[in-house]
């Protein structure tokens, strides 16, 4: 003979689901690990000889206190950089002003040109972050036009849209970022 | 007409909130999925650069990081942008000991893979960053990550 059992009241269940949502709205948060990931390299021994690297293959980027920038000795303009990067870093045949090309070959690419260019980085102390990270975005931004275009080239569709990893890979390693950063000076004060 | 009297004057029916149990468990499971617990308490301001050439920090668990701003707390801490390390506040010359002890908390096979992702606030100098470089590449933590916000082009 079942009794009926008094309905269990309710209205305590919201209580309870609104401590737990204010629970988690207090201890989480929402962050989301996005950003620019680099490799540094190792600190050079106290005695190593500093590398002989033709004058041609360098494109020096300069950038102040005041987040001005000067590419080669010339004012520039950040909204320029990617352009400007780009273009040193594509393939010139036979121009004395850009770096040196070299023929190599690569697994699933065969052979390719390649240029020994390398970009050179200086920010002084007092330079912002925000400029040094815009830089760092430009360039970055200038290496996967590069890389796009090769694939392109090589496989009729953008880097991104690659299926085969093995291919992407292939591209990473053709065109490397080659970005060297000397260490900011102190002229100027902060 | 007499058949469709209206009975007397009724109320307007009371808003059922037998439902409002369930709103709230839905908006709690949105959060329990979106959301990672808060590690460590950030005692600087930081308001992160944005940038368009960004990827995603694959392992939360690889990831280490060094916070570095202005604090929060102007009157007790002052202007002078800082460095953070795990909880409290820290010189640059504690970064070495950090690197050491984050990779001490990690099984040998995963140590290399660790990532040092910069948490730094957009206003600050490139004297602060470079230095916190200089001592990561001094203790070996190769991999980095400047930490940004998505760049949304308006097209």
């Amino acid at each position: 003979m079942a009794r009926k059992t008094p309905e269990v009241n309710a209205g305590s269940m919201a209580d309870i689901a609104f401590l737990m949502l204010i629970f988690f709205l207090v201890t989480t948060t929402m962050d989301v690990d996005i950003g620019i990931i680099r490799q540094l390299s190792p600190p050079p021994p106290k005695d190593a000889p500093i590398p002989d690297i033709n004058k041609r293959n360098i494109m020096t980027i300069l950038v102040n206190s005041q987040d001005a920038l000067m590419i080669n000795g010339k004012p520039a303009d950040i909204n320029t950089l990617k352009a400007d990067v780009k273009d040193f870093m594509s393939i010139h045949p036979d121009d004395p002003a850009y770096p040196v090309i070299e023929t190599k070959s690569f697994e699933f690419l065969g052979e390719i040109q390649v240029s020994k260019g390398i970009i050179s980085l200086k920010s002084l102390r007092g330079t912002s972050y925000e400029m040094y990270i815009k830089i760092q975005d430009q360039i970055a931004g200038a290496f996967t036009e590069l890389r796009n275009d090769l694939a392109m080239q090589k496989f009729g569709k953008k880097q991104d849209k690659l299926v085969d990893p093995n291919l992407v890979d292939a591209i990473n390693k053709a065109i490397k970022l080659s970005v060297s950063e000397a260490e900011p000076e102190d002229i100027g004060g902060k | 007409m007499s058949r469709f009297r209206k009975e007397g004057k009724s109320e307007v029916p009371a808003i059922s909130t037998a439902s409002m149990p369930d709103i709230i468990f839905m908006l709690l499971f949105f959060f329990m999925v979106t959301t990672t617990m808060k590690e460590t308490n950030v005692m600087v301001r930081n308001t992160l650069p944005v940038a368009a050439e960004i990827e995603k920090l694959e392992k939360k668990s690889l990831v280490s990081f060094i916070y570095a701003g202005p604090p929060q707390n102007k009157a007790v801490y002052g202007t002078e942008p800082r460095i953070q390390l795990n909880d409290r506040f820290a010189s640059v010359s504690e970064i070495q000991e950090f690197v050491t002890q984050e990779r001490d908390a990690r099984d040998e096979v995963d140590r290399k893979l660790i990532t040092t992702s910069l948490k730094i606030h957009y206003e600050t100098k490139m004297g602060l960053v470079s230095d916190i470089k200089q001592e990561l590449r001094k203790a070996g933590a190769f991999k980095i990550n400047y930490s940004t916000k998505r760049l949304v082009t308006r097209r």
